[in-house]
């Protein structure tokens, strides 16, 4: 475990405390998505919030803004404690939220849309568009934004519309604006842009929350930073003290000291890698998430994708799956090349690909096991239209023993299924079409301890027998124990190929956050 | 939220009193049937003449047209999608009978059929390939469908073709080849649905689309051939009723048959979110509403009243299903 370090500290300078919350503590139907979490963010600074997937941050920022009312703790703004019953008496209050997908209005000038529900008004009560317009454009210019305010916001690029939304919540005199992952559609020039009129914001005394993936940009633009995991604060304290590693160990929850190797999971030693490749992958590129992501698994080998999140894993395995929209690149089987975005090409071709979202892209609920085991074989499986029944009944309980599924029958819904018995089940649907490639997207999330020492026993038995495997995790564990190779991504790009002696944790860390390998931040190993 | 089927207490939902067994899942399975043979006890008892071949011969008449298309729309039900074309379906065949009538018995019944799977071909294009919402896509045939009706038709004809005549009115083996074709078509679906690769499909993709994609299931082609066979039996049932009634009315034929239908199929058990089609369920909720109906008018209650039934109904039954999704969240 981390300790908190320097937390509960108003920062060092001077400025007062805008916004803070104490021992705040949130459930949902059992699950603590906060515990006891203290934040504090004063006036004028630009403060980030860090955390993996589940860390709480979302949940963090819902109960600053009112969406969500703490079950314990509370909330301070400007001095006082405050109860926000919606979102929009935190807003009156001068909360203001900016998120990635921008909630204004496309069809109305910027011009209205800075002054939605508050525009000047003429003598008659009517609308003062010249004196909207004027007041606007000053507010634009003051935010350092060249933008015609007479234009219809949905015409203005996504970075624009940011702007846009900055300029409302100034022109609304907020006193902290919360951006939640306002970069991650963004172009690099966009993005400069929007840290320049954060930066002006700050220079106001504004207090700002600032959300992102992209851990470059904490260090250009934050002062301080908070970082949760699992629903409690690990580490608050300035930006500039902390360095890649470890705030990649503080978000992981991994101290850089204690990264060993070995013993926690059930995978076993490397695999044969002497073969020809069976999966290559070059110049993959998927707009605005993955540019130029090239690499190859063989037969028997199990390749790791790294990465934190946001940094195109997941998209990776899709776009290879054809799932997702690809712009450039190839993908080929055994030399043959797949067609892009054609899913059932890639399921002709051999690939396979376990979703990371069991519920909404995995099971079919109400189907049984069996039907559920036997969906991507369906169309293969039928003659003259009618179901190969015989045969499938053969496949599915070949599978269910194989993959010991427990179920009351082949026909119990599989939404009465935990969770470790579904994830085999789709193991067991993409295990019959016989793939030579088999794409697993965090198979041992969200499963129990017994279930995920199955499937990664599975996962190792699979590849002695000579399928290629692609393994995402975000266990750094299972990453490093489980893979031949780890290919780690950061930014939908490539950073770095692990493999043998630099297959350890503490390489993996540095690879995450960005630093050299093996670098001088943790030689104390 | 809880994997588990049996949900857990719930201070806002009390327990159905009479236990597991006959909770509200058991209910929305098999409520149609309970409410059925009540009601046909209480006929028994109430309506004079009420068990007589007679009687119970014209309410199976009655039904089919209902009965064909409900068949249809349970199908596109189990995708998650909805039809509204239907009655407009119904009425564009019917309007083409005596228009082609001059052709043969064979020729007309085929155009009319021909328009059905057209119509069919339209709605499953808008909503299987270019993604347009069912509820729309549909709304719009149904409106535009009614006025190609009246521009084929325009007022009442009568039809006095032998073959039309004799398909409407006569029996085999003392059973109407009305009911015969319901009987047929039926059967035919419930194949369809249970033995099928295509009817695995169209479940499973009602019950879980993206799934279903990804599992590489050709879900467009499926979503449009569901829509294609709905149509089909749409134009079948305006092709009946206008056999029995042996005359066109485009303003009138299939007026608000698809809320029938679409009443029909969820008192039948099917869920309007999709993944699942009750085959047995739709008849039974088929005949269920032609026994509301009829009971209404044995005692003289006037149709209006008839339609106010149908109404708290479909109400009731959508709530069951409801009340069964909430506690299992």
């Amino acid at each position: 475990m981390v300790t908190p370090t320097d937390t509960a500290r108003p920062p060092s300078t001077g400025t007062a405390t805008v916004l803070e919350t104490e021992g705040v503590t949130k459930s949902f139907g059992g699950v603590q998505a906060l515990r006891g979490v203290d934040f504090h963010l004063a006036e004028g600074e630009i403060h980030a919030l860090v955390g993996e997937n589940g860390a709480g941050k979302s949940t963090l920022i819902k109960v600053l803004t009112g969406v969500h009312r703490p079950d314990e703790g509370s909330v301070r703004f400007a001095g006082r404690e405050v109860e926000f019953h919606r979102p929009a008496e935190a807003q009156r209050a001068g909360i203001s939220t900016i998120y990635q997908e921008v909630n204004l209005v496309p069809l109305l000038s910027v011009a209205r849309n800075i002054f939605l529900g508050r525009e000047p008004r003429t003598r008659f009560g009517l609308v003062d568009t010249a004196a909207m317009n004027r007041r606007a454009a000053e507010l634009a210019g003051s935010l350092g934004v060249d933008i015609d305010v007479t234009e219809d916001l949905g015409r203005l690029g996504l970075g624009a519309q940011q702007m846009v939304a900055l300029a409302r919540a100034m022109s609304v005199d907020s006193r902290v604006v919360i951006m939640d992952e306002p970069t991650s559609s963004l172009e690099a020039r966009e993005v400069a842009t929007l840290f320049e009129v954060a930066r002006n914001l700050a220079g106001r005394g504004v207090g700002l929350v600032f959300v992102s993936h992209r851990l470059d940009e904490l260090w250009e633009l934050c002062d301080r930073v908070t970082v949760l995991r699992d629903g409690q604060l690990v580490h608050a304290g300035p930006m500039a003290e902390l360095d890649r590693v470890n705030l990649v160990a503080h978000m992981l929850g991994r101290e850089v000291a204690d990264v060993v190797r070995g013993g926690t999971t059930e995978f076993g030693d490397t695999h044969r890698r002497d073969r020809e490749p069976v999966l290559a992958v070059t110049g993959l590129d998927v707009r605005k998430r993955l540019h130029d992501v090239a690499f190859t698994v063989r037969p028997g080998e199990v390749v790791g994708l790294g990465g934190l999140l946001g940094s195109g894993r997941s998209e990776t395995v899709k776009a290879v799956y054809g799932a997702l929209p690809v712009r450039a690149g190839t993908v080929s089987v055994d030399g043959r090349p797949v067609r892009a975005n054609s899913v059932r090409h890639a399921l002709r071709s051999g690939v396979a690909l376990l979703s990371e979202d069991r519920k909404a892209e995995g099971i079919v609920p109400d189907l049984s096991v069996r039907d559920n085991i036997a969906l991507a074989v369906l169309p293969r499986f039928s003659r003259a239209g009618l179901v190969a029944e015989r045969r499938i009944d053969a496949l599915v309980d070949t599978f269910v023993r194989r993959l010991r599924i427990k179920a009351a029958g082949p026909h119990q819904k599989v939404r009465e299924l935990s969770g470790g018995n579904q994830q085999k089940v789709l193991m067991a649907r993409w295990l019959c079409t016989e793939p030579r490639v088999f794409l697993l997207d965090e198979p041992t999330r969200g499963i129990d301890v017994g279930a995920k020492a199955e499937v990664q026993a599975l996962i190792d038995e699979l590849a002695e027998q000579g399928l290629a495997v692609v393994l995402i995790s975000s266990e750094m564990d299972e990453l490093v124990e489980g893979a031949d190779r780890i290919v780690v991504l950061r930014d939908g790009t490539v950073e770095r190929e692990l493999s043998g002696e630099l297959l350890t944790s503490a390489a993996l860390l540095a690879a995450l956050a960005g630093a050299g390998a093996g670098s001088e931040e943790h030689d104390d190993e | 939220m809880s994997e588990q089927v049996a949900a857990p207490p719930r201070p806002a939902a009390p327990e159905p009193r009479r236990g597991r067994r006959f909770d509200a899942d058991w209910i929305r399975r098999n409520g149609v049937y309970v409410a059925l043979v009540v009601l046909l006890a209480i006929n028994v008892v109430i309506t004079d003449n009420f068990v007589s071949e007679g009687t119970l011969r014209l309410q199976l008449i009655q039904v089919t047209p209902v009965l064909i298309v409900a068949l249809g729309m349970a199908l596109v039900i189990g995708t998650e999608g909805i039809d509204l074309s239907v009655g407009a379906v119904m009425a564009i065949a019917a309007a083409l009978i005596p228009l082609y009538i001059g052709y043969g018995t064979a020729v007309a019944i085929g155009m009319a059929v021909l328009a059905g799977g057209i119509s069919g071909a339209l709605a499953g294009t808008l909503v299987g390939r270019i993604g347009v919402q069912p509820i729309i896509a549909t709304l719009g045939i149904m409106v535009a469908g009614r006025g190609l009706a009246n521009l084929f038709g325009g007022e009442i004809k009568s039809i006095r073709d032998p073959g039309i005549v004799a398909l409407g009115s006569e029996s085999l083996l003392g059973v109407p080849y009305v009911v015969l074709i319901a009987a047929a078509v039926a059967a035919s679906v419930w194949f369809l649905v249970r033995r099928s690769t295509f009817g695995r499909e169209l479940v499973a993709i009602g019950g879980n689309k993206r799934a279903a994609e990804l599992a590489g299931l050709p879900v467009r082609r499926v979503l449009t051939t569901t829509y294609v066979i709905c149509g089909l039996l749409a134009a079948l049932a305006g092709v009946l009723l206008a056999a029995r009634s042996q005359a066109s009315d485009p303003t009138k034929v299939g007026l608000l048959v698809e809320l029938s239908a679409i009443t029909a199929v969820v008192i039948g058990g099917t869920p309007l979110s999709g993944g699942q089609v009750r085959i047995a369920g739709t008849i039974a909720g088929a005949l269920l509403m032609q026994l509301i109906t009829a009971t209404l008018i044995f005692h003289d209650i006037p149709d209006s009243t008839a339609q106010i039934a149908q109404a708290v109904i479909v109400v009731a039954a959508v709530y069951v299903q409801l009340g069964r999704r909430k506690a299992k969240s």
